[in-house]
C-alpha cells in the first residue's frame, strides 16, 4: 500500500532581510504651563505622569562671574542657611526622596534636583531657603574649599581635562570663556565674604528660570513654586550690560599646538570648528553634516578611525553652545603610536565632507538619527528637564523641538554641502594635541605646522 | 510645621513572560506614555565566564558580535538602528552580557530582527578580530591605562579578596592573552556560551503585547535550539583574616582606598541581601548620612566617599559572591590607617546604638526616587527586567523593589553593620605616584 501522507510541521519562515519600518509616531508635546512671576522669576511647569516624581532645574544668568568664586559658591551653595546646617537640609530633602546639587557653568548657575512628587513642596521651601538664606559659613567654606582643590588637582591629572584646558586658551585668548576650569591657588584664596557678596550680587530671580517636571497639574505647580518663591528678593536694578558676555572671537587658525603629557600611552586629540546657534538658519543643516561626518557610530569619521583602524575607542565629534557663540568639537584619543596617521584620517574626512556632498543614504540615515534622536529625548521626566532648561537658556521653549524636527525634515542635500563647506572645512580649524611630544611631534609635524604649548 | 507622609510609590508595569519552543525567554512590558521601545537581549555569561589564558576574553567576544551577522556585513548593525533613530550599545559585566537597541516605537520590528540575525550567528573573522582587539586595547587604555585610578577599584579590588580565577582575574584582560585570541576561541565561545536557551530577550516600551508577540516569534522562534551550558557555582569561601594590598598609580595625585566585605547571596538569600543594599546608603546616599557627616564634613579625612552592592555598582544584577563597597578618595596626605578605624567606629555605633529618628525612613524614600528616576527611562527598564528574569526568573520583581526597600528595618540594618568586622575585609590603596 501507498505510506501515509504526513502532514507538514508548521515552521516559522526565516527573515532574511531588514523589516521595513512601520508608521512613523508623532512628536507629541506634554501639557506645559509657563509665568513670569513678579520679581522676574520665570516658571515653567510641565506634566509626564510616568512614575510618581518630579524633577528640579533652577537656571540662573551667572556670565562673566569669577570663575574660582563661582565654582566655589556652587560648591557651598547648599553648605548652611540661616536657619540649617547642610546635614540638616540633604536630611530634610531625603526626607522626601529629594537631592538638591548645585553646579556652575560659563553662563549659569544651576541647581538641579529631583523627589518624591508629593515631596514638591517642601523641595521649593528648601530651594527657597538656600536663595534666600544661605549663610557659607567659615567651617564649611574651608571643607569645600579644600575639597574643591582637592578635587581640580585630580581633574588636573585626565587627559579630557587638560585637552579641553589648552584648547578653550587656545579658542578664546582673553574672552571670559578661555577659563572655564579654576586653578587650585584662585580657589585656595576665597573667604566666606566674597560669596556672600557674589551671592548677594548675582543669585536672584530676574532672567532665573524654575523648571519642574513630573506626575504635577502644571497650573497648580506654577501656583506653589509662586507661593514659595515669589518672595526671593528682586535686589537692586542692574543695566542689562553689567555682566552680558561679548562675543566669542572668531577662530584663528594657526599652528596645531602640542601639549606636552611625558609617557603618555594616548594622544588627545582635539579640534574646534566654527558652529551656530540653535536659532540659526543653518543649525538643522549642520548638525545632519556633523552627523555625517564624525557625529554618530554610523558617521565617517567613527567608521574609519575606530571600525576600520582601530586607532581609537570613543571619538566623537558635537556642537556645543554656549549663550556668546557656539562651536563644534572634534575628539578623539588615539593611541600614541598612531597619532599621526589618525590626524592624517581626521583631516582627510573633514576634507572629504568640505568638498564633495554626501551619498543621499547618508543624508537620510543621518536625518533619521537627529529626529529619532529627539524623540528619545525626551521620554523621561529627567530628559524633559534637561532639555527644557537648556532650551530656556536660549530664550526657547519645548515647541522649538516641533520646528526643529520639521527643519531637520526638511533639510536639503544642498544645504547639508553648503554646511559642511561653511563649517567643517579643515582649514578653519583650531588645533591641539595633548601626548608623549618627544614621539608625536614629528608625525604631526610631517602633515601641517605645528607649534609646542607654553607650561 | 506638619510632615507631609510619603506612602512608598511602586511601579505597576505590567510583564508578560514566554518562552519560545528553542528555549529562549521573553519579557515584554508594555507602557505606552512615550512612542519609544527598549530591545535587549541578555546572555547568562561575563567575565567570571572566562576561560583561563583568556583575560578580557567575554567583553572582546561582546564586541565582534556587532561586526557582522547572517545576514549583515559589518556595520550593518550600527547603520540600521541608527538609520532608524535610535541608539544601540552592549556591555559587558561580572555575570552577564547584554545588547541593546532604543528607538521610536515604529522600528520595533528592526530591533527585534537585527538581534534575532546575530544570534544566529555573527560573522567571526580575522579581519573583525584583528579590528576589534585594537579597539579594545584604546578603550582599556582610555579606561584605564591613561587615567589617574584607572580601574579603581572594580579591577583592583577582586584580586585582593578572592583566590580564585573566575572572581579575581583581570576582566579587561591583559594586551598578551586579547592578542592571542584566535577566531576558533571566538566561535568556540559562542557555540558555548551564546546559545538561545541562555539567553533572554526584553522589551519594553510603546507596543502591543499580541503583535509584539507573533513579531518575537517570526523572527527569533527560527534560531536553531541550542540549550543552556551548565553554569558552574563560582563561591569561595568568606574571609576569616583582614587582607590588604596597596598599589602605586603613576598618574594620581592623592590616595585613594576600597574596602570591600561579603554579602549574602543576592539570589538565593535576597531578604538577608536587602538590608545591606539599604545600609550601603544609610552610611554614603548624599550630605546626611553617616559617613559623608563624618569622614567629609567633620573629621575631614575625605574627599569623598561612596558605597555600594556589587563590584560594578548593580545591586540588582550580580550573583553570589559579591559584595558591599566602600570607596574614598583622600586629600594629600590622607591616613588611610586612621580612616579605616573610623569607618569601624561608625559602624559599631550603627550596630550598637542603632540608627536616628527618621534616618531609614528617609534614605529609603530617597532610594526609591532612585529607582523610579531609573525605571522611568525605557533602557532602564528593558536591561533589568531582562537580567532579573536571567538571574532570578522574576521581572516583575522590578514593580516590587521600592515596596521591598522600604520594609528593611532598622534591625536588619544593625545586623548587617555588625558583620562588617575587619576580620572579613579587603581593602585595596592607591598609593599617588603624581603627589605634588
Amino acid at each position: 500500500m501507498s505510506p501515509a501522507k504526513v502532514k507538514p510541521v508548521k515552521v516559522p519562515e526565516l527573515v532574511t532581510t531588514l523589516p521595513g519600518l512601520g508608521p512613523t509616531t508623532k512628536l507629541q508635546l506634554p501639557k506645559e504651563a509657563e509665568a513670569t512671576l513678579p520679581n522676574g522669576l520665570t516658571v515653567i511647569a510641565i506634566r509626564r505622569p510616568s512614575v510618581p516624581l518630579v524633577e528640579v532645574r533652577l537656571r540662573i544668568p551667572f556670565g562673566r562671574a569669577h570663575p574660582a568664586r563661582a565654582a566655589m559658591l556652587a560648591q557651598t551653595l547648599l553648605s548652611g542657611t540661616d536657619t540649617m546646617s547642610s546635614v540638616e537640609i540633604a536630611a530634610e530633602l531625603q526626607t522626601v526622596g529629594g537631592a538638591l546639587s548645585a553646579g556652575v557653568d560659563p553662563d549659569r548657575l544651576i541647581l538641579a534636583g529631583n523627589g518624591l512628587v508629593g515631596g514638591l513642596e517642601r523641595i521649593l521651601e528648601l530651594l527657597g531657603e538656600v536663595l534666600t538664606a544661605a549663610r557659607y559659613p567659615a567651617e564649611e567654606v574651608a571643607t569645600e574649599r579644600a575639597r574643591l582643590v582637592d578635587h581640580i588637582q585630580v581633574a588636573q591629572s585626565q587627559p579630557q581635562h587638560i585637552a579641553r584646558t589648552a584648547l578653550l586658551k587656545r579658542i578664546y585668548g582673553r574672552h571670559p570663556y578661555a577659563n572655564q576650569l579654576p586653578e587650585p591657588e584662585q580657589v585656595r584664596a576665597i573667604r566666606p565674604a566674597q560669596l556672600r557678596a557674589l551671592h548677594s550680587e548675582r543669585v536672584r530671580p530676574a532672567g532665573a528660570t524654575l523648571v519642574l517636571v513630573g506626575d504635577i497639574q502644571p497650573a497648580k505647580a506654577i501656583d506653589t513654586a509662586e507661593q514659595i518663591l515669589g518672595g526671593w528678593a528682586i535686589g537692586g536694578d542692574v543695566p542689562a550690560t553689567k555682566w552680558a558676555v561679548p562675543p566669542v572671537p572668531a577662530l584663528a587658525p594657526g599652528a596645531l599646538m602640542v601639549v606636552d603629557r611625558p609617557d603618555s600611552v594616548q594622544s588627545s586629540l582635539r579640534m574646534a570648528l566654527p558652529a551656530v546657534p540653535r536659532t540659526h538658519p543653518d543649525h538643522a543643516a549642520l548638525m545632519i553634516a556633523n552627523l555625517i561626518f564624525g557625529g554618530y557610530f554610523s558617521s565617517r569619521w567613527v567608521e574609519n578611525i575606530r571600525e576600520d583602524k582601530g586607532y581609537t575607542y570613543g571619538p566623537h565629534s558635537a556642537i556645543e553652545h554656549l549663550v556668546a557663540g557656539s562651536s563644534l568639537t572634534v575628539a578623539a584619543d588615539v593611541a600614541t603610536e598612531v597619532t599621526g596617521p589618525a590626524m592624517l584620517e581626521t583631516l582627510y574626512e573633514l576634507g572629504r565632507i568640505a568638498s564633495l556632498p554626501p551619498a543621499e543614504d547618508e543624508l537620510e540615515q543621518a536625518r533619521q538619527y537627529a529626529l529619532g534622536s529627539l524623540r528619545l529625548g525626551v521620554a523621561t521626566q529627567a530628559g524633559l528637564a534637561g532639555l527644557a532648561t537648556t532650551y530656556a537658556g536660549s530664550g526657547l521653549r519645548l515647541n522649538h523641538l516641533a520646528e526643529h524636527s520639521a527643519r531637520l525634515a526638511a533639510v536639503t542635500m544642498d544645504e547639508v554641502f553648503a554646511a559642511a563647506t561653511t563649517y567643517l572645512a579643515p582649514a578653519r580649524a583650531v588645533t591641539v594635541v595633548l601626548g608623549d611630544a618627544a614621539r608625536i611631534e614629528a608625525p604631526l609635524a610631517a602633515l601641517t605646522p605645528i607649534e609646542k604649548a607654553q607650561p | 510645621m506638619a510632615r507631609r507622609s510619603n506612602k512608598i510609590a511602586a511601579t505597576r508595569y505590567p510583564v508578560e513572560r514566554l518562552t519560545l519552543a528553542n528555549g529562549l525567554r521573553v519579557v515584554l512590558a508594555p507602557d505606552r506614555s512615550a512612542p519609544v521601545v527598549g530591545v535587549a537581549v541578555v546572555y547568562d555569561v561575563g567575565i567570571r565566564s572566562e576561560p583561563e589564558g583568556r583575560t578580557g576574553f567575554a567583553h572582546l567576544f561582546e564586541h565582534l558580535m556587532f561586526q557582522g551577522s547572517a545576514n549583515l556585513e559589518k556595520l550593518a548593525h550600527f547603520r540600521h538602528v541608527q538609520g532608524s533613530g535610535g541608539t544601540f550599545n552592549g556591555s559587558t559585566h561580572l555575570d552577564y552580557t547584554d545588547y541593546f537597541e532604543v528607538l521610536p516605537s515604529n522600528a520595533l520590528e528592526r530591533a527585534l530582527f537585527l538581534e534575532a540575525d546575530r544570534m544566529r550567528g555573527p560573522r567571526l573573522t580575522e579581519e573583525n578580530l584583528r579590528n576589534q582587539v585594537d579597539v579594545v586595547k584604546e578603550e582599556i587604555r582610555v579606561n584605564v591605562l591613561n587615567q589617574p585610578y584607572g580601574g579603581f577599584p572594580w579591577l583592583t579590588l577582586p584580586p585582593v579578596m578572592f583566590d580564585t580565577f573566575p572572581n579575581a582575574h583581570d576582566g579587561y584582560g591583559s594586551f598578551t592573552d586579547l592578542e592571542s585570541a584566535t577566531v576558533a576561541d571566538a566561535a568556540d565561545f559562542f557555540e558555548r556560551y551564546y546559545a538561545n536557551g541562555n539567553a533572554v530577550l526584553s522589551v519594553a516600551g510603546d507596543f502591543d503585547v499580541a503583535e509584539a508577540t507573533a513579531l518575537v516569534e517570526r523572527h527569533f522562534g527560527s534560531v536553531p535550539a541550542r540549550p543552556a551550558p551548565v553554569r558552574p557555582s563560582f563561591d569561595e569561601p568568606d574571609l576569616t583574616a583582614e587582607r590588604r594590598q596597596s598599589y602605586t598609580d603613576r598618574l594620581a595625585p592623592l590616595p585613594a582606598v576600597a574596602a570591600a566585605w561579603r554579602v549574602p547571596d543576592p539570589i538565593t538569600d535576597f531578604a538577608g541581601y536587602l538590608p545591606y543594599v539599604v545600609l550601603a546608603e544609610v552610611l554614603t546616599d548624599g550630605d546626611a548620612s553617616r559617613l559623608v557627616e563624618r569622614l567629609v564634613l567633620k573629621d575631614r579625612s575625605v574627599t569623598s566617599v561612596g558605597g555600594y552592592l556589587g563590584f560594578m555598582g548593580e545591586p540588582f544584577e550580580v550573583r553570589d559572591p559579591t559584595a558591599l563597597l566602600l570607596q574614598a578618595h583622600l586629600p594629600p596626605g590622607g591616613d588611610t590607617d586612621k580612616l579605616l578605624r573610623s569607618v569601624d567606629e561608625e559602624l559599631d555605633r550603627l550596630a550598637q546604638d542603632g540608627l536616628a529618628a527618621g534616618e531609614l525612613a528617609r534614605t529609603q524614600a530617597r532610594m526609591v526616587t532612585h529607582l523610579l528616576r531609573d525605571t522611568d527611562a525605557v533602557l532602564s527598564r528593558t536591561l533589568r527586567m531582562a537580567v532579573l528574569e536571567q538571574q532570578r526568573g522574576e521581572p516583575g520583581l522590578l514593580n516590587q523593589l521600592p515596596v521591598l526597600l522600604g520594609e528593611v528595618t532598622e534591625e536588619q540594618i544593625r545586623a548587617a553593620a555588625a558583620t562588617l568586622r575587619p576580620e572579613r575585609r579587603a581593602t585595596v590603596e592607591v598609593i599617588p605616584g603624581a603627589a605634588r
